[in-house]
């Protein structure tokens, strides 16, 4: 059928069952959003601010599994996305981001609204195209929804100047992807992974090491079963959280800068290392030399570059993490779990030396106590997103969660303003899930704007503020690192978060007492709103343990005991 | 082959297609490698480009590159060459009055010689490997050279 650029837009996202696309409409995009009135086969949502759209396309991809979409203008629209698609690229999430620009015989003329958008966006995508003709369309938008969600997934842009969209042509999506240049290898080494499994059956202290890319591959159960199969004990990554439950007997919890104290000595202890698509961010790692530094190393991942870019591979294995996983499993009889009984007491003594708790104080509430209720009153039946700071870390650390995709967090770039558009993002994919969004003072107000698109478009969003009038994180940094001198955190200068949220149509609620919380939350679950909980929590809290910058992950900064204090 | 930063280069075959050098260069500087030359075109009869990079890099960053590149849509293949006939042309423009029957026989021991004489100035050309063109340079420069330009290495695997 001959149909215009616009058109053709619109039915490659139908043929690919986009349900929910992420916007924010301009003056080069226009001929798309103008199909988009006429359609009623995918929603949109109209975020308030591009950076936002691509966010809560992301936390719609992390929630679903599916390819998250987002669409906007050109120059400022563009510019204003860039910030999401480095988010998307640094956790591989993949989207599809689709903006417009101006037209082809105004390209590189300085015109209104112009940028150079591939060239901005070529560092921080997977792939990206200016389609400079409509006939191209259909195979470039195909293809970019196959890049964007084969291999190690990740954003892919594509840059449609104002009259391709008005261009009319042929469409056909029925067709072939000729890609001779890209094809991910997915079936890992069978003789590899053979040798690997081989290790695992004659090692002492193994250990799994997680990682996002379990998520990203949809092998948590798979990896459960494996795991349980070979009673090995495992650290989860931050981005691998709710791979395996919390009460899972397996599970010692989250390593690295922030991780627990058994999980980052079980890694300094271990003799194998099986790691599954975790790439040794320097977050987890620590002082590379001193990192699981009598271990053999076992590293199973997508992405070719991602093994031995930091830590020798003894046992490199290119591969889906569910395909191998499951390759794994068919050989795992020969593993003998019984033999690491030792193993598995000596990290429960590590656990039991410094388990991960805090304070209580009975005056004033602890951010901690916040996650932590959250997760004994609603626990499974929420989906959590966060924003970046210590909020995020307490998140990752306290909350109980139970499955993959519970928890949506910006990784890899610590993006500040990320958890309230992801929030919404999740909401759109799992609506029958109450979405929670821990979040800063510092970190709420960098999308505050959202509030208006969640309540537009109903998405009950509920904003947990822990609230420190500080930027925490940088203020524990400076705490700690420069001798308490507290430059440019202080936030005691604060709108009233109340009216702001009632003022787009949400409820708020300050709470400082911890019958307070309780009762908010449940009211903001109740009446299903868009909600900020604005919960006062102590100032000066610190995020324990912590690995310094560089520091060994066996020399943790620790919870002070209450009898030391 | 050692570990420390040595020259190295490395072939790279990719789609003929809209910044597919931008894609590659952006690679590199994104990434804190370095670039010593870099040459590419066409391969005949092919929709493919064939790059030849020369650069810097430890064993360990060499891989990493080669991953890197591989990882990019349109790049098609990459070789890091141990094995090469690897050539550089330099082109050198000499005033009329130097002494051109040397510069001829110099020219002529690194596969050159004149290409060009006009009223006032003559232009050499030499093809040979990126040391022996140095050592050209070196030795034109008592004729007092008034521009000097170098394409850059190609290779070939023997």
């Amino acid at each position: 059928m001959q149909i215009s650029g616009a058109q053709m837009v619109i039915e490659a996202l139908i043929a690919e069952g986009v349900e929910t696309v992420f916007g924010y409409p301009g003056g080069a995009i226009m001929n798309v959003y103008d199909e988009i009135y006429k359609q009623d086969k995918f929603h949109h949502i109209l975020t308030r601010h591009e950076q936002a759209a691509v966010h809560a396309a992301e936390g719609y991809s992390k929630a679903s599994g599916k390819v998250g979409v987002a669409m906007i203008t050109s120059g400022p629209g563009f510019t204003n996305a860039v910030t999401g698609l480095a988010d998307a690229y640094m956790d591989s999430i993949p989207l599809v981001v689709i903006s417009g620009q101006v037209p082809m015989s105004l390209i590189g003329t300085d015109a209104f609204q112009e940028i150079d958008a591939v060239g901005i966006s070529r560092s921080c995508t997977k792939h990206n195209y200016l389609v400079t003709d409509a006939k191209d369309l259909p195979r470039i938008l195909k293809e970019a929804f196959y890049i964007a969600s084969s291999g190690r997934p990740g954003p892919v842009h594509v840059d449609i100047p104002k009259d391709v969209t008005a261009q009319i042509e042929e469409f056909n999506y029925d067709i072939e992807l000729e890609l001779e240049t890209y094809k991910p290898t997915t079936k890992g080494n069978p003789r590899q992974i053979k040798k690997a499994m081989e290790a695992i059956a004659a090692a002492k202290r193994p250990l799994f090491y997680l990682g996002g890319g379990i998520i990203n591959s949809n092998a948590a159960y798979d990896v459960r079963d494996l795991i349980h199969k070979t009673q090995i004990p495992a650290v989860e990554t931050f981005m691998a959280r709710g791979t395996l439950s919390h009460d899972d007997k397996y599970l010692i919890g989250m390593l690295g800068m922030h991780g627990s104290y058994a999980s980052n000595m079980a890694m300094s202890e271990t003799d194998l290392v099986i790691a599954l698509g975790a790439r040794f961010d320097d977050r987890v790692t620590g002082k590379l030399s001193e990192f699981a530094k009598n271990a053999a190393i076992i590293h199973v991942d997508i992405d070719p570059a991602s093994i031995s870019k930091l830590v020798n591979a003894d046992y490199p294995i290119v591969g889906d993490v569910k395909s191998v996983v499951n390759e794994m499993l068919t050989l795992a009889d020969c593993v003998d779990g019984s033999r690491y009984e030792s193993w598995r007491e000596t990290i429960e003594n590590f656990d039991a030396l410094h388990p991960l708790t805090f304070h209580e104080d009975s005056e004033r509430i602890k951010p901690q106590w916040v996650v932590k209720r959250v997760g004994e009153l609603l626990g499974d039946d929420a989906n959590i997103s966060t924003d970046v700071g210590q909020h995020q870390m307490w998140a990752a650390q306290f909350y109980p969660f139970t499955r993959p995709r519970q928890f949506v967090s910006s990784g890899g770039l610590g993006t500040m303003g990320f958890g309230f558009p992801a929030a919404m993002g999740v909401k759109a994919a799992a609506p029958e899930k109450v979405s929670i969004n821990f979040t800063g003072d510092g970190s709420i107000l960098m999308n505050v704007q959202e509030l208006m698109t969640a309540v537009e478009k109903k998405l009950p969003v509920i904003n947990i503020i822990l609230n420190n009038n500080f930027l925490g994180m940088v203020r524990q940094w400076q705490t700690l690192f420069y001798d308490k001198r507290h430059s440019e955190t202080d936030l005691s200068m604060q709108p009233d978060f109340v009216k702001l949220a009632e003022a787009f149509g949400g409820i708020g609620y300050r709470v400082s007492t911890k019958e307070d919380f309780d009762a908010a939350l449940k009211d903001a679950v109740e009446k299903n709103v868009v909600a900020f909980i604005d919960v006062v929590v102590e100032r000066f809290e610190n995020v324990l343990p912590m690995v310094p910058a560089g520091g060994s992950l066996f020399n943790m900064m620790l919870l002070e005991k209450k009898e030391d204090k | 082959m050692t570990t420390d930063n040595a020259r190295r280069v490395i072939s790279v075959i990719v789609v003929n297609e809209a910044s597919v050098l931008s894609r590659i260069t952006d690679l590199f500087s994104g990434r804190g490698y370095n670039i010593t030359s870099l040459t590419v075109a066409p391969i005949p009869d092919t929709k493919y480009s064939r790059l030849t990079i020369a650069t810097l890099g430890s064993v360990k960053v060499m891989e990493q590159i080669t991953k890197q590149l591989h990882k990019l849509i349109p790049v098609l293949r990459v070789y890091e060459h141990e094995d090469m006939v690897e050539k550089e042309m330099a082109l050198v423009k000499f005033d009329i009055t130097e002494n051109l029957s040397d510069i001829n026989t110099i020219c002529e021991a690194y596969n050159g010689k004149i290409v060009n004489a006009g009223e006032s100035s003559v232009i050499v050309m030499v093809a040979d490997e990126p040391k022996r063109i140095d050592n050209f340079l070196n030795s034109m420069k008592r004729y007092n050279p008034k521009e000097i330009v170098r394409s850059g290495a190609v290779a070939l695997e023997r």
